[in-house]
């Protein structure tokens, strides 16, 4: 069989092609939104033209069977059209307000799970993991799937002070948005790791692998032909893996997530924020990761009862003060929490006023 | 199919939360490949440890990204997915799709690969999860012949990404899908032929919400904003009052210039003291709206903690425009930061941490733009500075 006439540098179609004549119609356009309920929502347009949205959760790993079940869905109540958000939920797009009910019970009775607009829990935004990763050293989409049996009320029904937005990342490359997430997990290692010299000899780029050292641990080690790595200075990011395969840093009995707080990205009320540690490690625990699990909830609970309205985690934390954080959540204190990476100047107290 | 057992695997297909398990099973039904991918991970949750090599080099025909290597490292027992690549096809910006065009995409991809997808991976793409060496060639041609072309990877300019933007958001002060298509399709050659560094990353956010997280894991950040006075409906402002919302601690209370007030009947605004943060916008949309002189800042130099710590973007302009016929000036100065950033940067050194190093001025200079207020927190605090010829001159 002989295959279509191959084409390159066309880049992706344009978006117009997809989009449903409402939009085009009203392209930007737009005069306000209303949360319908959780997981609906409609647009009104200067014209008075209506668009209705039902967000749905997804586990990002899609078969194709999944994707064509809900193509047959948009194409009974949406004229086929549909779209995906940033954060990995799908989103059919409904112009005849008829349809919205019918679709949403449709949605509702083949299991789908609907929800994530305003308030709550969004879906999580996740790396490979184990799935189809060289790096991995935990499995991002099972600690999400076990995270969010947990605490998929807060996608389908209940409210938070504010949206609260989860990431995982299965090694500090951080594929994901952990490093500003309301909440987010992040796997790490602990131990400095082995060198097979014979063959970073062979495989590696020397000047390439010293220079991927961010705490200038390694050296070239001209006698093996290899490097030599300063175990006192060594901080486990695991970067010289990445560039140089025979530098092993994978310790599945050592490895483990650690658990970051505070971070987001929208610049309402306060500016941007990074994610700071809260808690250092958690060995991994498959298939469920339960003291992962606990952990988030329980901050999420310490949140949900103090935080203002329309304060993010990071807002309510930097409001009541660090000190109050590890206090009202019960989190231990650690040598691991006091920075002495490369911005520890910014994060020392400089203040006889604090808090017990 | 169904070879292997998967007790663990079993345990996350119960519970509410859609199970990533599923949709693998439902793969593996069908898919030689995608049961051993389940067999594969099975074994990682009992051992605790992931079984795949680093990737190789492999692609299609004239270009070097887009494709990424992936091999099992226990290819004897698990030779479905001894080649197991992963095929990221560029998305249309804002995730719009036609059923017809998924269709047709899962069809195509049910033929030659493992039926898995990401929808969508964390840069942007349409991830295609798994397949061999020999089917790329044949993916290539029936995808890029149908309007299909693919994303970035390696060394290269990555797929930009984008917000809904106008499509579907009032609060859209940019047109950030048309921005990132323009922006996509400027740098064919950048995204499919990696010539750069490392890695650079364009994402554009309609406005300061940066549902894109522009800000946050882009080397050029672009985010919509506007000028000019906030725009009040105080009839909806009523209407919102008398709907039960607390307006002076939910809006007022809660600006972070203090800039507004309420007399329990009527809003006002201090304009000049308005950072246009967005809050009292997101919270009464029907009630206040953006000012009309519409554009974006651009920010550059977020990124993920590899290798000297994460990176917030920072403001290189702190305003400019972004309609139709502004999206060449906005390319120009993009060629032009990626010029600066090329001709400096060590291998592997993103645009951030090159700013790190050099400073904000060669930047600055490189592309033209001034120094300005807006681009700082706050001045230098030590008494060490450099001074250049020029600045004698002045």
């Amino acid at each position: 069989m002989s295959l279509p006439e191959r084409q390159t540098d066309v880049g992706p179609p344009h978006f117009e092609k997809f989009l449903p004549p409402v939009i085009k119609n009203n392209y930007g356009k737009w005069k306000y939104h209303e949360v319908l309920s959780p997981g609906t929502m409609v647009h009104v347009a200067e014209s008075g033209d209506e668009l209705y949205t039902v967000r749905v959760a997804s586990p990002r790993i899609l078969a194709t069977e999944t994707i064509r079940e809900v193509c047959d869905l948009a194409e009974k109540y949406c004229d086929g059209h549909l779209r995906f958000t940033t954060r990995n939920n799908i989103e059919l797009l409904i112009s005849d307000k008829a349809k919205l009910d019918p679709c949403v019970a449709e949605l509702k009775e083949k299991g789908y799970m609907i929800g994530g607009i305003g308030p709550r829990i969004s879906n999580v935004i996740h790396t490979q993991g184990w799935v189809h990763c060289h790096s991995a050293c935990t499995d991002a989409s099972g600690i999400v799937k076990a995270m969010m049996d947990e605490l998929h009320e807060y996608f389908t029904t209940k409210e938070l002070p504010n949206k609260v937005r989860l990431a995982v990342a299965c090694c500090v490359n951080m594929c994901g948005a952990v490093h500003v997430s309301d909440i987010a997990v992040v796997a790490v290692h602990r131990k400095v790791p082995t060198i097979d010299d014979e063959n970073v000899g062979k495989m590696c780029e020397i000047p390439t692998t010293v220079g991927s050292c961010p705490t200038s641990a390694i050296r070239p080690n001209p006698k093996t032909k290899s490097v030599s790595i300063n175990e006192e200075k060594c901080m486990y990011c695991g970067n010289c893996f990445t560039v140089c395969p025979p530098i092993d840093i994978h310790r599945p009995e050592d490895d483990g997530v650690a658990i970051v707080v505070g971070g987001k990205i929208g610049s309402l009320r306060t500016s941007p924020k990074f994610s700071k540690l809260a808690i250092p490690f958690f060995y991994n625990e498959p298939p469920r990761w339960p003291k992962v699990v606990d952990a988030i909830k329980n901050i999420i609970d310490v949140y949900a009862a103090n935080a203002k309205k329309h304060e993010r985690v990071g807002e309510w934390i930097e409001r009541v003060g660090w000190e109050d954080f590890f206090k009202l959540t019960g989190i231990e204190f650690t040598f691991q929490h006091i920075d002495d990476f490369t911005f520890m100047r910014d994060t020392l107290r400089t203040s006889a006023a604090f808090k017990y | 199919m169904a070879k292997y057992d998967t007790p663990m695997l079993d345990e996350l297909e119960k519970g509410p939360w859609p199970s990533f398990v599923t949709e693998i099973k439902k793969a593996a039904k069908t898919n030689k490949m995608s049961d051993d991918e389940l067999g594969q991970l099975e074994k990682s949750f009992q051992t605790k440890r992931g079984y795949w090599k680093h990737g190789g080099i492999v692609g299609v025909l004239g270009y070097g990204s887009g494709v990424i290597g992936r091999y099992s490292s226990l290819p004897e027992e698990f030779p479905g997915v001894a080649h197991f690549h992963t095929y990221r096809i560029n998305q249309p910006s804002g995730f719009f799709y036609t059923s017809a065009a998924l269709k047709e995409i899962c069809d195509i991809w049910d033929k030659y690969g493992s039926g898995l997808t990401n929808m969508h991976g964390s840069t942007g793409d349409l991830v295609l999860l798994g397949t061999t060496t020999e089917a790329l060639e044949p993916l290539f041609a029936e995808y890029s012949s149908r309007g299909w072309d693919l994303g970035g990877s390696g060394s290269a300019m990555r797929t930009p990404s984008c917000c809904v933007g106008m499509a579907r958001c009032e609060w859209a002060n940019i047109d950030a899908m048309g921005i990132c298509n323009h922006m996509t399709q400027h740098f064919q050659d950048e995204l499919h032929r990696p010539a750069f560094p490392y890695k650079f990353k364009i994402k554009v956010s309609g406005c300061a919400c940066d549902c894109v997280a522009a800000i946050a894991r882009a080397d050029l950040s672009i985010i919509g904003t506007w000028k000019g006075n906030i725009r009040i409906d105080q009839a909806e402002v009523k209407k919102y009052a008398d709907g039960g919302m607390d307006i002076q601690s939910e809006i007022i209370d809660m600006c972070p210039t203090d800039c507004m007030s309420y007399d329990g009947g009527e809003i006002k605004i201090n304009d000049v003291q308005c950072s246009r943060c967005m809050h009292c916008i997101a919270k009464m949309t029907k009630a206040l709206r953006q000012g009309e002189e519409k554009g974006a800042t651009v920010l550059v130099g977020s990124k993920a903690p590899i290798v000297v710590g994460s990176l917030i973007s920072w403001v290189l302009v702190p305003f400019i425009k972004c309609d139709d016929e502004d999206f060449e000036k906005l390319t120009e100065l993009t060629e032009n930061i990626i010029e600066w950033w090329d001709d400096n940067a060590k291998p592997r050194e993103r645009l951030g941490e090159l700013i790190e190093v050099k400073g904000m001025r060669p930047l600055l200079e490189a592309v033209g733009v001034d120094p300005q207020p807006q681009q700082v927190r706050e001045p230098r605090k030590d008494p060490f500075f450099f001074w250049a010829d020029s600045d004698f001159e002045k």
